[in-house]
């Protein structure tokens, strides 16, 4: 009876519904679990945590001050810590608690975390004054506040407070005006001077380097150069102005360290501050990840360049994939003689698909980088050889390769398309005295234009993602300028660029500093996948109205 | 379908048209095919068919399925090109110059005989669009030649009155007889001699195959159209000349009245009264 019962229930359908929902639950479980993981430890390191002061004793050694950040608590086996050479008794418990410390401070104690033993720590405290400095360089700085020196006047005590205040801001301003001098005209004036040296490099080649010519390109470098001594005089008074001040102030062993202003990105006290400074202070941070450019090896500050090539890279492959798939794809479906070419080609185009992206990068460096990179240096930037143009890993051959990387999806994707526009259409078009291409291109290719979307999209989604080719063809750790700048010719698709990729490979396996880089890692894979679905939302809301426009017919 | 007698096939004066007796020596020829066959591989679909279409006359091709009489309509505008295995022997004249001839322009032939087909197929754009792309097709793009050109069309395919509020709303809106007429006034306005329906209300319901039918009686005083259709009485009520095809050859040709009441051959009157078919 209970078999029958058994048999019956299956028969009903209900374990296959349940084994099938259960698949969507896991996948559903999954995609928010990771997202969730990386969320929570990628955003929480902008917080402004409280800085923790405590006595630590280690026994038989003298009491120590603490001031830090605890990033972690984690429970450790006793027998671990006295491997470490710590004097605990592992007869007495089986494990202790051990906290990460970020102590801050790395010019005076050589690394930013701690790790110590909780049993230890006693008389711990949250004093309101201790300040959080954030430097440009030596990372966070905590302790106290001793005095600041203003244009040579001393202030102390509670006045120094406003005083910082006021001259850190100052100090701000000073070094966006030095920023936007140096990459913006200062630059400019370096390309403009490398243009003139390639010109006359370019006469020298040519033998045309007449005396007119010479003395032409002299006039304009001494233009040039005049301005650059402005500018430059303008700079040394912007960075006197910009090291003008300075703090005083003491670290949790009682050293006092003088820190410049021209340093320090931003002073703050956690422990004084209310959640709505917090919450302030938190937005500032994330925004700063996003807007700035990285600090300090890429474990402070922010990725924008990092946004910026990523984006930039899968537009440029977008623009060069799209044409190319969908060319392929009309000619294989619409003119090509279907049959057995027909056939290996669609097969060899499907396992393009599948062959490994890091032989794509192989592939990109040997052919895009040396071959025809370094023909075109040889033929049309000669004048700045040995130093490669083309012939060097940049932002155009990293879209290429990863362009090649994605067409396979384009093509099927198209073709796929192409194969759905109803027979009667093609039909009605020509029965009015079309010609096969009139009818490709006034009805065929607008109705598969979703399909040819929908291949971009996955072609974003795979491109976007991709890390492993892209450090063989133009991704490097940092790169000084972005691709697309106010410098002629505006896009510069010889340069490297930065890739939010390789640079969540690069701090978090690269960094000197891993602990201050981990929750960055999580940031900026949280970044990655923003900016990808973005990309991919975008796509999908042009498909969606394209669909919408040529609906095809129902029948 | 009643048959009164036994040589009244069918009632021609229940279908409400009139008794005109027409005769084909007065007609001036529009299609001539002098002999026609058609292969699709090796299987032979068109035997040896010999037919004059003559012009601004409804001429109807009936016949049970598979009989072969699309194939022959789709081979006037040569649009059995497109299928690959497709081969035809013999030729097919209009206006005395045969189409299937080396260096025939088929664009141009096309659009001098024009096609609607058996389901409605507007393209994805408005009504204007679809009823002007004939024309963008042949490089006319003065705004007023094309206005006046679809106004006429649509007027041409009595549809005018029904969207002359909304051309530019997407023609997949319309009903399915209006996008049916829709498609007839994309074919007129290009002008064509010769119109091809193919089935050209079989997806439709009762009331759009009439206005239909209406269409089809008006502008056959412009146009020499050639009609496909799987109801007889539709044949009845529409076309002046008659073809029953039968197994890729042509059995009768006749007009209409003659054919349906009066028919010269078994197998005719076996099908037009429902023996088989």
């Amino acid at each position: 009876m209970k078999q029958s019962n058994f048999t019956t229930w299956f028969k009903t359908g209900s374990p296959w519904v349940w084994m099938n929902a259960g698949a969507v639950a896991i996948a559903v479980i999954m995609t928010l679990g990771l997202l969730f993981l990386i969320a929570v430890r990628g955003l929480s390191h902008f917080w402004p945590a409280d800085l923790m002061e405590a006595e630590y004793t280690i026994p038989g050694q003298p009491t120590i001050t603490l001031i830090g950040e605890v990033t972690t608590r984690e429970q450790v086996p006793t027998e671990r810590l006295k491997g470490a050479g710590l004097p605990v008794d592992p007869e007495k418990s089986e494990f202790m608690e051990r906290e990460l410390l970020k102590v801050g401070n790395r010019d005076l104690y050589g690394a930013d975390f701690r790790w110590i033993v909780a049993d230890w720590l006693t008389d711990e405290r949250y004093p309101e004054d201790i300040i959080a400095i954030e430097r440009r360089e030596w990372g966070n700085f905590y302790g106290y506040l001793l005095s600041v020196n203003q244009d040579g006047k001393v202030v102390e005590g509670e006045q120094a407070r406003q005083t910082l205040e006021a001259a850190v801001e100052r100090a701000e301003s000073i070094y966006a005006e030095i920023r936007a001098l140096e990459t913006g005209d200062i630059g400019k004036i370096n390309s403009e001077l490398e243009r003139l040296r390639l010109r006359e490099r370019g006469y020298e080649l040519d033998n045309a380097l007449t005396a007119d010519r010479e003395a032409q390109i002299e006039a304009e470098r001494a233009v040039q150069n005049a301005q650059y001594a402005e500018l430059e005089a303008k700079l040394v008074n912007l960075y006197t102005a910009f090291n003008r001040d300075s703090l005083m102030a003491r670290a949790m062993d009682g050293q006092e360290k003088r820190i410049s202003l021209s340093t320090v990105v931003r002073v703050f006290r956690p422990n004084a501050m209310g959640i709505t400074d917090k919450v302030g202070h938190y937005f500032a941070k994330l925004w700063e990840f996003v807007s700035d450019e990285p600090r300090e090896a890429n474990t402070e500050g922010g990725v924008f360049p990092a946004i910026f090539g990523t984006v930039m890279m899968v537009l440029l492959m977008s623009i060069i994939v799209t044409p190319f798939g969908v060319l392929a794809a009309v000619y294989l479906r619409e003119y090509a003689k279907q049959g057995v070419v027909t056939r290996i080609i669609r097969i060899a185009v499907n396992n393009l698909a599948g062959v490994p992206s890091i032989v794509y990068g192989v592939f990109g460096l040997g052919f895009f980088i040396y071959f025809l990179g370094g023909n075109i240096d040889q033929l049309f930037f000669p004048e700045s050889l040995p130093a490669p143009t083309l012939g060097t890993g940049g932002l155009l051959w990293a879209s290429l390769t990863l362009a090649l990387l994605t067409v396979p999806v384009v093509i099927v994707a198209t073709e796929e398309g192409l194969t759905r526009i109803p027979r009667s259409l093609r039909e009605g078009s020509l029965a009015l005295g079309a010609t096969k291409a009139e009818t490709l291109w006034k009805v065929i290719l607008p109705m598969s234009s979703p399909a040819m979307m929908t291949g971009l999209i996955l072609a974003v989604a795979r491109a976007a993602g991709e890390v492993a080719p892209l450090m063989l063809v133009g991704v490097v750790k940092l790169a000084p300028t972005l691709p697309l700048n106010g410098n002629y010719p505006y896009l510069h698709l010889d340069q490297k660029f930065m890739h939010l990729g390789f640079h969540i490979y690069d701090v978090g396996f690269q960094s000197p500093n891993v602990e201050a880089a981990r929750p960055l890692v999580y940031a900026t894979a949280l970044l990655l996948v923003g900016v990808i679905a973005s990309l991919n939302f975008a796509a999908v809301a042009i498909r969606n109205h394209l669909r919408e426009k040529y609906k095809a017919l129902e029948n | 379908m009643s048959n009164s007698t036994k040589n009244h096939a069918m009632d021609m004066s229940a279908l409400g048209r009139p008794h005109e007796e027409m005769s084909m020596d007065q007609e001036t020829i529009a299609l001539e095919v002098p002999g026609l066959s058609l292969f699709y591989d090796t299987k032979q679909a068109l035997h040896n068919v010999s037919i004059k279409i003559p012009r601004n006359r409804v001429t109807a091709f009936i016949g049970p399925s598979g009989c072969g009489k699309s194939t022959l309509l789709r081979c006037f505008n040569r649009m059995n090109d497109l299928v690959d295995s497709c081969r035809v022997d013999g030729e097919i004249l209009l206006d005395g110059q045969d189409i299937y001839a080396k260096g025939v322009n088929v664009s141009e032939l096309r659009r001098r005989v024009g096609m609607v087909f058996q389901k409605p197929n507007p393209f994805p754009k408005s009504i204007y669009e679809n009823v002007a792309y004939g024309l963008r097709i042949q490089g006319v793009n003065n705004k007023r030649t094309l206005d006046e050109a679809v106004e006429w069309s649509l007027k041409g395919a009595a549809l005018w009155d029904e969207v002359k509020d909304r051309l530019n709303e997407s023609a997949l809106g319309m009903s399915g007889g209006q996008q049916q007429r829709l498609v007839i006034a994309r074919t007129i306005a290009v002008e064509p001699e010769v119109l091809l329906l193919d089935e050209p209300a079989s997806a439709l319901d009762p009331i759009s195959t009439l206005k239909i039918e209406e269409l089809i009686n008006e502008l056959k005083s412009k146009f020499t159209i050639v009609i496909v259709t799987h109801n007889m009485q539709q044949a009845a009520r529409v076309s002046d000349y008659t073809a029953f095809m039968y197994m890729g050859e042509l059995i009768e040709f006749g007009d209409t009245n003659t054919l349906f009441t009066n028919p010269s051959k078994k197998q005719t009157e076996d099908y037009i009264t429902g023996r088989y078919g």
